[in-house]
């Protein structure tokens, strides 16, 4: 079973991109390791010979032609962003 | 107008203990309403919803109104376009009244993950309204709105609706177009409407239903709902009731439900208890499931193309993980935690990919049911609605609040929960799970037991 402490919060939180305090370290390995305890209960599922279900209904791919439309303008599209430079989003480096 | 006027003199009367809307947009509705006065001076033809005024949860997107997903991730966030349910709406003459209050990001079961405060029940001010849509249930309790839309990942439609005794349709999936809806775990959730009558909650889904190419899940149903001709029927209906969804559950919450089946038999229905083997993996399936697209899902809030962002020099993943730290709350980093993990090397075949198996489980154990019954019944929820602070704490005893709720959205079924009384002055509500698209029948037969027992009439203590 997979052991959650503190160097696995740590490595998660930075797998998804997320600073936690120390605080928030402490409290989640607790927390966490009480929810994975009870995901064990899927263990005992007898799953042998069943197909994964991903989504519920039974789609078929919906094909339509490819006809231009009506869009968001650029001042739309980039109405909420929070730094902006003309027509361009301003982001942080991203090489150093 | 006058309409929507007394409406909003009952938020500005109760909302300030209630904290139901995050955001009205009164002005813009006024405007609304006296368009439609105009329309029907000049006896021009008027939508389903012509005047009606419509509570938003604040993760459904309507045009040029701040949406935030409670969460200080996106404060300040504008739409540039309506969901498809808003469009929908607004075709009908709804009138938008305001944004109501959530669990950050449709993450909880009280309302209390809120970044903007809790929002409290209208029947006992101490205690929770349910969530995640607490806000819009509580809105239409305390008659502060008489429809609301709200949206269902894992019961958030169904929980505030039992818990603060108003009726909530979540809707078969793909029956009502996510577009529009910012996203948690998309293959579980839909947008559905919360009312105070069995009809007001017909009628405002057969507004929103109906395929739509912006969401390619969405399908047409089989048959069209005419919410006008609905009337309540329980006569020859085949009830299942799964022991599985009633142990457990606080024993005055069960007398209660019981009470409602056999008055649903007096009424003309039948039922059997069953046997679902598989639901009791669900609560964990779907927490598996819901987390890991979760974690997915929310990888798009890095500061930089909306919403907020944190202000700190440095590199992308610097501004990146500063922007999460200080915009997402408690419950939302740890659901993008355990989904991240859920996801990882190593974890993916026990964890994920296990969870959709037992999805399969349970999706085949209610074919099987729902081949030999109308219906499935059971509690909403397993105990009336608790005191604020009780849970926050203990994720898991939270977690635990949905185990009736979930196994429906696993499945895709509709289900719909229909108040049934009350235990200490605590609302109590029936559910009603259905096969797929036969929202029709959940309808009517929860319009006959309305008709009997005539709960809408009370009202909650407030002035």
């Amino acid at each position: 079973m997979a052991e959650i402490n503190e160097e696995t919060i740590k490595h998660l939180a930075w797998l998804a991109r997320l600073k936690l305090s120390e605080d928030e370290i402490k409290e989640y390995v607790g927390q966490l390791s009480k929810i994975l305890d009870y995901f064990k209960i899927l263990d005992e599922a007898p799953t042998e010979n069943v197909e994964p279900l991903f989504h519920v209904l039974d789609l078929v791919n919906v094909m339509r032609d490819d006809e231009p439309g009506e869009t968001l303008s650029v001042d739309e599209a980039l109405s909420n962003a929070p730094l902006k430079e003309g027509n361009y989003i301003e982001a942080p480096r991203m090489v150093t | 107008m006058e309409v929507v006027e007394a409406f909003y003199s009952r938020v500005e009367e109760n909302d300030a203990k209630v904290n139901a809307f995050l955001r009205l947009t009164k002005e813009k509705a006024l405007e609304e309403a006296r368009r439609v006065d105009i329309a029907v001076k000049r006896e021009e033809r008027l939508g389903r919803l012509a005047g009606l005024p419509i509570a938003v949860k604040d993760n459904i997107c309507v045009k040029g109104v701040e949406v935030t997903c409670a969460s200080k991730i996106l404060a300040g966030y504008r739409p540039p376009y309506d969901a498809t349910a808003i469009a929908k709406i607004k075709a009908e003459g709804g009138i938008v009244m305001g944004m109501t209050n959530m669990d950050e990001f449709a993450m909880g079961s009280s309302t209390e993950n809120s970044a903007y405060g809790p929002t409290r029940n209208p029947w006992s001010l101490d205690r929770v309204p349910g969530g995640s849509s607490g806000g819009s249930a509580a809105a239409v309790a305390a008659r502060m709105s008489p429809l609301a839309l709200g949206s269902d990942t894992g019961g958030s439609i169904r929980c505030p609706a039992a818990f603060c005794s108003v009726v909530g349709l979540k809707p078969t999936y793909g029956a009502v177009s996510r577009y529009g809806l910012i996203a948690y775990a998309c293959s579980l959730e839909q947008i559905g409407p919360i009312a105070r009558t069995v009809k007001d909650c017909a009628l405002l889904f057969s507004v929103i239903a109906g395929r739509d190419p912006r969401d390619s899940t969405t399908l047409e149903p089989p048959r069209r709902l005419e919410p006008e001709s609905l009337e309540g029927d329980a006569s020859r209906v085949k009830l299942a009731v799964p022991k599985e969804l009633v142990h457990g559950v606080d024993p005055r919450v069960e007398e209660r439900f019981w009470r409602a089946i056999h008055k649903l038999e007096e009424l003309g229905a039948s039922y059997s208890e069953v046997s679902m083997p598989n639901l009791k993996y669900s609560l964990a399936a779907y927490y598996v499931i819901a987390m890991s697209e979760a974690s997915s899902n929310l990888a798009r809030y890095d500061g930089v193309r909306y919403g907020y962002r944190a202000k700190v020099e440095g590199d992308w993943s610097e501004v990146y993980a500063r922007t999460r730290e200080e915009g997402f709350g408690p419950e939302v980093k740890r659901r993008i935690i355990l989904g991240t993990f859920a996801l990882s090397a190593g974890y993916y075949g026990r964890y994920y990919l296990k969870a959709l198996k037992v999805r399969a489980l349970v999706k085949r154990d209610f074919q099987e049911i729902l081949s030999k019954f109308d219906v499935v019944a059971s509690p909403t929820m397993p105990t009336p609605p608790f005191k604020l602070g009780e849970k926050v704490k203990d994720p898991l005893s939270m977690y635990m609040m949905d185990v009736d709720t979930v196994p429906v959205n696993l499945a895709g079924l509709p289900a719909l929960s229909v108040p049934c009384g009350f235990v200490d002055g605590l609302p109590v509500g029936l559910q009603l799970i259905g096969n797929y698209f036969d929202e029709e029948r959940l309808f009517k037969i929860a319009l006959a037991l309305e008709d009997e027992l005539r709960i809408y009439e009370r009202k909650p203590p407030l002035s």
